[in-house]
């Protein structure tokens, strides 16, 4: 039986979150943007009214002045961002159970078998839309088709406040002409790889062969042949279940930028801490550990290490982090911006007993850890901090768990 | 004409068994308070006019109809008043 999937998306989600509860913005031009001082200052949302002076998502404050000279800035409220996604979710749980949150603004709702044939599925699209609109006050966007990948497309096709249907019998007209990077999945890197292999656009993936794409990109470049010929079946995951996740890390655009080793200690062990507790916080040990290193011209490298045995104590994490810092950043160069990342992730019920003193180390390390783990929890994450981090409070005075939130993304990809 | 804005007020409402909220009496800057004769409709809705979202109560005040909002966000009532009241 032919699926009927819904991708729905709100329109310039922080944005119209921002004017419905500050009517005063609305029809003048502005933008939800980062804070400028702390050198986060890049527009994260704008309005329609901004965007039709050339201002983008991404673009420097100073950018967004110059295109937009009466651009007002407004500060982000992720709490109130994420408090409001609930409620919309209630809307779509009300047609179906499977429904899969993309973040805080998207969703995929699967609603095959709740209208008796595919027709049905632009009727309850426009019924969300209204809903959303009366009852919540912002607009949405949603695609309609056969499968995940193109109910996104349709939902990217108009905006804002429209429903675009995508049928099976049609996708080839409306998909293929479209350029490649607007697949899912297809990022501006591997658009670069099909740009230089004359790929521009969908149809022309769509194509070409299975076995020159796995020649150019490996697993990946099946998995975007299946997608561009509508072979996508990922399905929607049912409410409630997890997202599997792959990795958990946390980076930070620094206050100014770095050049002292001693400085750069400090941070790697704050994003160390903060990722190992996000990992004892889901079960998951990890091991290897990646960093990323952006600098002050933006370019960036990410370097990745084994552990000598999986763990989540933050002293292993900020060790490899350390060592694969030194071995790959010239010193003194300085440093804009820093990550860590554990991978490899497996469950911590799983832990082998050692007689290697230096696991036997790890596992106490991690004992502790988890005490202060509690600590936090009850009085707050600076009851408790490292000696090497009161060196420098303007450096380590950042909590990356609740300043920075994260999205943890799982990828479910078709089978091939 | 003003453009309309939001203003918090002070209500009592009760809690039937069912966890239904409903509001009785609200009191207003002259610190008069005032009856809600009878609730006719409740629905979520938005006021693009106040700015905000929440359960909406048309109650009948007096003789009219009114909106009251319920903020489920901030668990606070609100009504969409001229602006140069707010």
């Amino acid at each position: 039986m032919e699926r009927i999937i819904l991708h729905c998306d709100c329109n310039n989600f922080y944005a119209s979150v921002e004017s419905l509860f500050n009517p005063k913005l609305r029809g003048r031009p502005f933008a939800v943007a980062g804070d400028p001082d702390q050198r986060h200052g890049i527009i994260l949302a704008k309005n329609y009214e901004a965007k039709r002076y050339g201002v983008k998502t991404g673009n420097p404050l100073w950018l967004a002045k110059q295109l937009c000279p009466d651009i007002i800035f407004v500060p982000p409220h992720f709490d109130l961002y994420m408090n409001f996604s609930q409620p919309i979710r209630n809307i779509y749980y009300e047609y179906t159970d499977r429904v899969e949150p993309y973040g805080m603004d998207e969703c995929w709702l699967d609603v095959t078998g709740c209208v008796p044939a595919f027709d049905g599925g632009k009727m309850i699209a426009d019924e969300l839309r209204e809903r959303i609109k009366r009852e919540l006050g912002i607009t949405i966007s949603a695609g309609v088709s056969f499968n995940k990948v193109f109910a996104k497309l349709a939902s990217d096709y108009k905006k804002p406040d429209a429903t675009t249907v995508i049928p099976y019998e049609s996708f080839r007209e409306f998909v293929w002409p479209l350029p490649v990077g607007d697949l899912l999945f297809v990022g501006r890197s591997t658009a670069r790889i099909f740009e230089r292999k004359c790929i521009r656009t969908i149809g022309d993936l769509a194509n070409t062969s299975r076995e020159t794409l796995k020649s150019w990109l490996g697993k990946w470049g099946e998995v975007l042949w299946l997608y561009a010929n509508g072979y996508d079946s990922t399905p929607v995951a049912r409410f409630g279940s997890q997202p599997e996740i792959k990795s958990i890390g946390n980076s930070t655009t620094l206050p100014r930028d770095l050049t002292e080793l001693e400085e750069v200690k400090i941070i790697f062990m704050v994003l160390s801490e903060s990722v190992a507790a996000r990992l004892r916080k889901h079960g998951f040990q990890c091991e290897t550990v990646q960093i990323s290193i952006r600098g002050t011209d933006l370019s960036w490298i990410e370097r990745q290490g084994k552990l000598e045995a999986p763990s989540c104590d933050s002293t292993s994490i900020y060790k490899k982090a350390l060592e694969l810092f030194t071995k790959n950043w010239v010193p003194g160069k300085p440093v804009r911006s820093l990550g860590v990342r554990g991978c490899n992730l497996s469950s911590r019920q799983v832990c082998q007993l050692s007689l290697m003193k230096s696991v036997q180390q790890i596992q106490r390390r991690e004992k502790i850890e988890e005490v202060l783990d509690g600590l936090r929890f009850r009085f707050g994450n600076k009851i408790v901090v490292r000696g090497t981090m009161l060196a420098d409070k303007s450096l380590s005075d950042m909590d990356p768990q609740t300043d920075y939130p994260h999205l943890v993304l799982s990828t479910v990809h078709s089978q091939i | 004409m003003y453009p309309m804005g939001k203003k918090y007020i002070e209500v009592a409402a009760y809690f039937d068994t069912e966890g239904k909220i409903v509001p009785v009496m609200f009191w207003w800057d002259d610190g008069k308070s005032y009856q809600i004769d009878r609730v006719l409709d409740i629905r979520r809705a938005a006021s693009l006019k106040a700015g905000g979202t929440g359960m909406r109560y048309t109650c009948r005040i007096l003789g009219k109809e009114r909106y009251l909002y319920y903020d489920d966000f901030t668990n606070r009532w609100f009504v969409e008043v001229p602006d140069k009241v707010s």
